[in-house]
Formats: structure tokens, sequence, C-alpha cells
């Protein structure tokens, strides 16, 4: 047989091969994200959270079994999902991790800052780069009850309250963020989520501009606990981070424009199933 | 006629709700800048002017990227005018260098070294050597890109002016104004177009 | 004194089934601070789990363990109703122990 004749099949094997290895790549990482199932270091942070919850603390030496979440005082279960929402008491939109800062802050008599101070375990930042407010290895209390708080929501279909017009206002001025381009790289949160199978590197994006069902899955599985990183990542964590790699300003915990953002993909991810603290890569 | 007074009042009174519960575009505009001056501060290099938009970033967060086409035009036009390019006038450097800004995605961050030169972070968004597997698709591959082009005068100056400017070739575009903003200089793209347009590139292997 | 383990136990089949997850930070000594200053190696060293007196695994562990270890595995000889232990010892004395009475199949 000719030598030519032996190669063609050879070469046409070949061919394929660059998107072959692209189908791999996904299974793999599919493969790697099902063999992390197994156990979530994030019930160690649930664990804490729920100890928290009922410690007392701070200058008045009081516990946060009081504390209302949008469904009364003290009721944790079910609270996650209906958030972000509008509080009569503080006139305004708040999302889980804002709501507990009033809590520590009315219930517990802690300052703002003092709240709002550590928002996040570890050095908040992934490890390669340098923070100079932190220190390794170091605990967050308001990270450990969040995960508590969000663990009492697992299962519930995600249900944003958009009935009052501060929630309405709320939901828009999100979106307006959402598409909101700036900085020295020109990017907007829509630069990277927008458009079907997209990726940076190999994470792959959530489409939050045309797919309920990318929304739903992204909502869904925040706080995660980020095995890369040995920490567990909330709602806000996620936001400011980011926001450092859209080479913005450093955006402020628990602040009016988080709370905004929150509302506008609380809102796109609107029935679909809370499955947070999940297992992230 | 007492049944028309009625609908009147019920209607007048219903519009008068309608304009409670939903807020009008200026309050909500109202709204976000409010939150854009509260809601950030200052860190390391990055500096709360950075929210300050430009022509571009403001035409195109109206749009939500897609700006119709008298738009598109006034912003490709305006953009080609920022494009400034080496003084040495040859646009081709070393892929060995540019291939090293392509996968580094340092840079501009509150937690990068201003002193340190920021990347392209090319493979977040694209393909390019073969060899590496971990690339983004949020832009297209660039795999052959020279291979596929030639490494003509003109093409490598297509290819300089869009990594400098890309928004001079299609307006609200994904891809960061590397040049323009200052993200990497002038030498450096010229590292990346050799990347791309080098035949003993591996980009083009 | 560090966080409680999270430990389950159940039969499968005759064999005992345990997944037990661990808190412990396992520093493998070769990070840095932000200000340069390596991180000092903190891991567990030493793991033991004990079932009617007797131990029915151990393990010498090093650095490449990663943070929060979990461990999933099966022994014989044990019923629902009975108690496991498990202890821990790191490479600074710090120890921890627990334990789980095993659940039905």
């Amino acid at each position: 047989m000719p030598f030519y004749r032996l190669l063609a099949p050879v070469l046409a094997a070949m061919l394929p091969c660059v998107s072959l290895a692209q189908q791999d790549t996904q299974k793999e990482i599919e493969r790697y994200r099902q063999l992390l199932q197994e156990s979530n270091p994030a019930e160690l942070y649930e664990a804490r959270g729920e100890e928290l919850w009922k410690t007392r603390r701070g200058p008045k030496s009081a516990s946060l079994e009081s504390c209302d979440l949008g469904l009364g005082p003290g009721v944790v279960k079910g609270a996650y999902v209906q958030l972000p929402r509008y509080f009569a008491d503080t006139d305004r939109v708040q999302d889980a991790e804002s709501r507990l800062v009033t809590c520590m802050v009315t219930l517990q008599g802690f300052t703002p800052e003092e709240a709002k101070r550590n928002p996040f375990s570890g050095t908040g930042v992934p490890m390669v780069t340098t923070d100079p407010f932190s220190g390794v290895g170091r605990r967050s209390v308001m990270t450990d009850i969040v995960a508590w708080v969000a663990s009492e929501s697992r299962g519930m279909k995600i249900a944003p309250r958009m009935s009052h017009p501060k929630e309405r206002e709320a939901y828009q001025a999100g979106e307006r963020l959402f598409f909101y381009r700036a900085g020295p790289h020109d990017f907007a949160c829509v630069s990277c989520h927008s458009g079907e199978a997209k990726r940076i590197r190999l994470q792959t994006l959530p489409d939050l501009v045309h797919s309920a069902k990318d929304a739903q899955r992204a909502f869904g599985t925040w706080p995660g606990y980020r095995v890369s990183e040995g920490e567990l990542r909330s709602m806000q964590w996620r936001l400011w981070e980011c926001f450092r790699q859209q080479r913005f300003p450093e955006l402020e915990f628990a602040s009016d424009a988080s709370i905004a953002l929150t509302m506008f993909l609380a809102k796109r991810a609107e029935g679909g199933s809370f499955d947070a603290p999940s297992l992230k890569r | 006629m007492q049944l028309k007074i009625v609908l009147a009042f019920a209607l007048g009174g219903l519009s008068v709700v309608g304009c409670a519960i939903r807020p009008s575009d200026s309050e909500v505009e109202g709204a976000t800048a409010r939150m854009l001056q509260t809601s950030f501060k200052p860190r390391g290099q990055a500096t709360v002017d950075r929210l300050n938009q430009d022509e571009v970033q403001a035409v195109c967060s109206l749009y939500k990227g897609e700006p119709p086409e008298a738009a598109r035009e006034k912003i490709e036009k305006a953009q080609q005018t920022t494009i400034r390019y080496p003084s040495s006038g040859s646009l081709l450097g070393d892929w060995r260098q540019g291939e090293r800004i392509a996968q580094s995605g340092v840079g501009k961050q509150f937690t990068d070294d201003p002193g340190r030169p920021a990347g392209g972070g090319c493979y977040n968004c694209h393909q390019l050597a073969p060899r590496e597997l971990s690339f983004g698709t949020i832009g297209p591959s660039l795999y052959q890109f020279g291979k596929l082009r030639g490494s003509s005068e003109a093409i490598q100056k297509y290819a300089y002016g869009k990594i400098y400017n890309s928004e001079a070739f299609s307006a609200c575009s994904n891809m960061p104004r590397f040049g323009r903003n200052g993200v990497l200089t002038e030498e450096q793209i010229t590292h990346l177009v050799a990347l791309l347009l080098d035949p003993d590139s591996p980009v083009n292997k | 004194m560090a966080d409680p383990m999270r430990i389950r136990a159940n039969m499968a089949g005759d064999k005992v089934e345990v997944r037990v997850l661990m808190s412990h930070e396992m520093e493998t000594g070769q990070r840095k601070e932000p200000s340069g200053a390596v991180v000092p190696a903190h891991f567990i060293q030493n793991v033991t789990v004990t079932h009617a007196g007797k131990t029915v695994l151990s393990a010498q562990w090093g650095t490449s363990i990663s943070k929060n270890p979990f461990m999933h595995f099966r022994f014989k000889g044990g019923k629902p109703g009975e108690k496991v232990t498990i202890s821990w010892v790191d490479n600074k004395g710090e120890r921890r122990t627990d334990e789980v009475v095993i659940g039905g199949g």
C-alpha cells in the first residue's frame, strides 16, 4: 500500500484533535467538580456561624437571635432567598450581609466600622497577590454567619421581593451598574458576563444577560467554598473580587452599589434553586 | 355622568399610584450616580477618578454594548485619531517577549505593584499558541493569525492599531484599549504584533 | 482549641463507612505573608481512628494534604450504635479528638 494511503487516515484523525481537546477539557473540569462534591468544608463555616448567631457579643453583650432578616425577628429559615428587600426600619433595600451589619450595630452595639471590619476570611485576595491589611488564615465572623444564614435557605427557590419602589429602583440602578464601563480596561460586568459558553482561561462564565439558567446557577451557588483558596466566599466577596479584576477602585463592603447589583442578579436568578453554600474550584 | 367622574378619579388615582411605584429614569440615574460616589474607595493605584467615564465608556454603557450605526461610526472615527505608533517605525518586536506579555494578567489592579510592567492578559480571552490549553473564549481564536493573513505592513499596522485601541475598529468592543489607556507601552504592543505575525511565532506553527 | 471534626459513620453492607471533615489550616511552611515573612508550617502529622479499643486506621500526613482535609474510608467489625473515635495531632503538638455513633445502613 502506498505510504500516503496510510498517512491519510492518520491525518484525518488528527484534524479534529484541536476541538476534541476542547471537549476533553470541559469533561475534565466537570469530572474534577464531581470529585469535589464528596464533602464541603463550608460545613465548618456554617457550624461556626450558627454558634456565633447565638453568642452574646459586642458592647451590649447580645446575640443575633432577634435579628430580623425580613421574615421577622430571629427567623433565619428561608430568609436568604427573599433578599435583597426593602426594610422599613432602615428605610433602604438591604442584602443579607448589610442586614447582618444592621443587626450587629442595633442589637449588639458594634459601630458600623467594627461590624464591617474584616468581612472576608483569609486574606480576601487570592494568594498570589499582596494585601497589606490582612493576615493569612484569618477568620471572619461575618463570613461564618453569612455561611450559616445562607445554609438555612438551601434547596429553596430564589425569590427576591420587588413590590416596593425602592426595590425597583435598586434593581434598575443595579442594571445600570452592570453595564457601567470604566477604568483603564474599559470593563463592565457585561464585558465578561454576556454571550453563550464564554470563559476566562478555563473558568466558564455565566451569561447573566441572556440566560436565566446561567443566572440561577450563578446566584444559587454563592456563598461557596473555593477549594483553590481554601476559603468560603460570599456574594459580597464575589462582587468585591470582580471589581478588583475590572481595575475599578475598591468596592465597599455592604455598600449601596453592592446591594443594587445583588438585587439585579437575584431578580435575574428568580425561580432558581438555591444550592449554597456550594463547593467551587 | 357620575360613572364617568368615578372612572376619571379612579384612573387619575391609578396614574398617581403608578408614578409612585415606578421610579423615573432620572431618579434611577440619580440613584446610580449616588451609589458610584459612595460605594467605592481609592486603594493602591486604583483611584476613584477611574469611575469617571470618557465618551466611549459613556456611550457604550448607555447602549449596553450595542450602539446604533451613527454612534458606532462616530466612535470608531474618533478613536482612530488616538493611535500612536512607535517612533522607531518598526511595528514588529520580539515574539518571545510577546508570549510573556500575553500570558501575564497583572497590571492596574489595586493589588498590583504599579512599578511592575502590566501584561496584556491575552490568554484570558483568546486562544493563541496551540500548546497553551488554558485560554479563554471571550474573544475569537488568534491561532494562526499571521499564517492566515501574512505579515505585510498593512497587517502589522492593523494588528498594532487593534491592540492599541480596539474601539477604533469595533465600537464598544469588549477588548481594553491597551495603548490608548496606558496599560501597555508601544514597545510591548510591538512584541504582541510579533507574537501574532512572526512566522517563527508558535501562534503560526 | 481547634474546631470540631464533622464525622459521619454509617453501615455499608458489612462494613462501616466513615466520612470525616477536619478543620485545619494545613500550612505547608512555603507560603509568605504580604510582609515577606514565611508562614510557619502547621499541619496534621498523625491521624488515628479507633473502634472498640482497636486502631482501625492510622495515618501519617505531611504538607501535601490540603487545608480542611477530608477523609473517606471503610472498616470491618463495627455495628450501629457503637462509637468510632478519631484523633489528630499536628506538628505544633495541638490535638483534637471527636467521636461519632455508627448509624444504620
